[in-house]
């Protein structure tokens, strides 16, 4: 990877109550600092995106992945986590 | 900073659009390996295989987890074997397919290619013991793959070559009859083949290469096809922009994955081939590309155009996405991978013939076809012929992957699991061509190989 730590956290399904206190918390956990929060409603669904770092996380991104899926059934939305360079290299020359 | 609708569309074309890395494929020479004594081989033949790849499955998933890119398959290509079994006979090729099995379920890959031989100009011994061996070879092991190019530009085409690997495929296809004939399906005839060239059955490790390498081989039918989709009023030209965008994209993914996965297991990284490889999963098919274009079905009058637009415009975007690209980089055209082109075919809309004909704007070939179990080896000879010289005359790379499945009529269905698929067999032409297939010999190259 190329030096950071940043991850890309994505939200996406049916708005409710509690989503991102419970995206939060998961991350608090683990210690992942949050950097961003962006949202919006695309076509009745949220879509919420994080920007957040996990230099200080004793946990890798596959734990934390798997974490933040088990909160996502619990909550009904799709929860992911990707390094950030899966994005910038996509769309950036 | 990245831009909200990026990111959506990036984790769209993953979750929804089956945008995967089809393959990282670890090259490596097996030319010091060499030895006279089969068992010596084999032992160094393990050892380097294993020693090298021991954690390539491993960092391949350690990458897709953190992107969250899946990458479908790890695998395999070593140095073409004929060219280190030298004067160990046919039982020392077998024994050495064995090893290659051994090794790479050892290491947890699927496939392992590289049980090849060059032999466009002539054979050498280990050629021809090589090739014998690989009926008994590919029915015996799980997870080798078989290659032979039997023509380049330069050389022409090796007639007797060809013969030859009519009845090695009837052969293999007897030896693998209980399980419909696989063993054809893990059998490549080339002509001008890529030394770097990730994509199974026909990956192997040339001679110009290093000792070991990372290449990628990256997939997108599915996002091209909803790029596609998403524009039903757009002129050609607009749609070939649009194509080209979303190749740039896919390719990207490609070339991260390929050098991350190259710096962590601390070898260099060779190329990504740029290619859209279906599946046979719903929606990552080529053939529904072509029908997203607005070609009513697959095989109809008009497949040969929109395919030669689809492939130019992959190749254009993809080629500023990544520095270094190889292999044989298009649209593939497996039948039995692409559930589109299955569709096709049973629904007469695709026939041999115009399956031929596509081949000569895309990759490879005649690919994943089942034919009836009667068809001659001489008439299997004939299809390679005309393939291969497809590839010879434009330059390109062809090949030929012709499974004819024993007791099976055209219009039955195979099911060979997995990516292989499943496909109805298709009709041959019942003329044949054993007159001209026997008379053997070497058809010249073409004039248009004197260019330097």
């Amino acid at each position: 990877m190329s030096g950071t730590n940043r991850i890309i956290v994505t939200v996406i399904g049916a708005d409710r109550v509690g989503i991102i206190a419970g995206v939060a918390r998961v991350l608090a956990d683990n210690n992942v600092n949050i950097l961003d929060i962006s949202q919006t409603i695309l076509q009745e669904f949220l879509v919420m995106i994080m920007v957040a770092d996990m230099r200080g996380s004793k946990v890798d991104l596959g734990t934390l992945k798997g974490r933040l899926s088990e909160k996502g059934r619990e909550l009904g939305v799709r929860i992911d986590a990707q390094h950030e360079d899966a994005f910038t290299y996509m769309h950036r020359i | 900073m990245l831009g909200v609708d990026e990111i959506i569309q990036t984790v769209r074309m993953i979750q929804e659009e089956n945008l995967d890395i089809r393959t990282i494929t670890m090259g490596i020479s097996l030319q010091d390996c060499a030895d006279a004594n089969p068992d010596a081989l084999c032992e160094k033949v393990f050892g380097k295989v294993t020693g090298l790849a021991g954690r390539l499955v491993e960092v391949g998933n350690q990458i897709e987890r953190e992107y969250g890119i899946p990458i479908v398959n790890k695998r395999i290509a070593v140095t073409p074997v004929s060219l280190i079994v030298g004067e160990t006979g046919a039982g020392g090729c077998l024994a050495l397919a064995r090893t290659l099995d051994g090794a790479a379920a050892a290491v947890g890959v699927n496939f392992i290619g590289g049980f090849s031989a060059l032999v466009h100009k002539g054979f050498t011994r280990g050629d021809r013991e090589l090739i014998a061996s690989i009926p008994e070879a590919l029915a015996a092991t799980e997870r080798v793959c078989a290659s032979v190019n039997v023509a380049t530009t330069k050389a022409g085409i090796n007639m007797d070559a060809v013969r030859l690997m009519g009845a090695i495929i009837k052969e293999t296809a007897v030896r693998t009859a209980d399980r419909d004939a696989i063993g054809c399906a893990k059998l490549v005839v080339f002509a001008n083949a890529p030394e770097d060239n990730p994509f199974m059955a026909g990956a192997f490790h040339g001679v110009g290469e290093p000792e070991c390498v990372i290449n990628v081989g990256v997939s997108g039918p599915g996002v091209v096809k909803n790029a596609v989709a998403r524009l039903p009023d757009a002129d050609l030209g607009t749609l070939a922009e649009e194509i080209k965008k979303t190749a740039f994209k896919v390719t990207r993914m490609g070339e991260l994955v390929g050098r991350e996965t190259a710096k962590r297991l601390g070898v260099p990284f060779g190329i990504v081939d740029l290619s859209l490889a279906p599946t046979p999963a719903v929606g990552d098919s080529v053939a529904e590309i072509i029908e997203a274009l607005g070609v009513e079905a697959c095989g109809a009058p008009g497949t040969t155009a929109a395919l030669a637009l689809l492939n130019d415009a992959v190749k254009k975007g993809g080629a500023m996405a990544s520095s270094h690209v190889g292999g044989l980089s298009g649209a593939f055209i497996p039948v039995s991978e692409d559930a589109g082109m299955i569709r096709a075919v049973a629904a007469g809309a695709l026939s041999l013939d115009k399956l031929e004909a596509m081949t000569a704007v895309c990759s490879v070939g005649i690919d994943m076809v089942a034919l009836p179990g009667d068809t001659p080896a001489e008439t299997i000879a004939a299809l390679i012929a005309d393939e291969i010289t497809i590839g010879v005359v434009n330059h390109k790379t062809t090949a030929v992957r012709l499974i004819p499945v024993p007791g099976k009529k055209a219009g039955e269905f195979v099911e060979f699991g997995g990516l292989l698929g499943r496909t109805p067999i298709m009709a041959v032409n019942r003329f044949g061509a054993a007159g001209f297939v026997r008379r053997g010999g070497r058809i010249p190259a073409p004039i248009s190989s004197l260019n330097n």
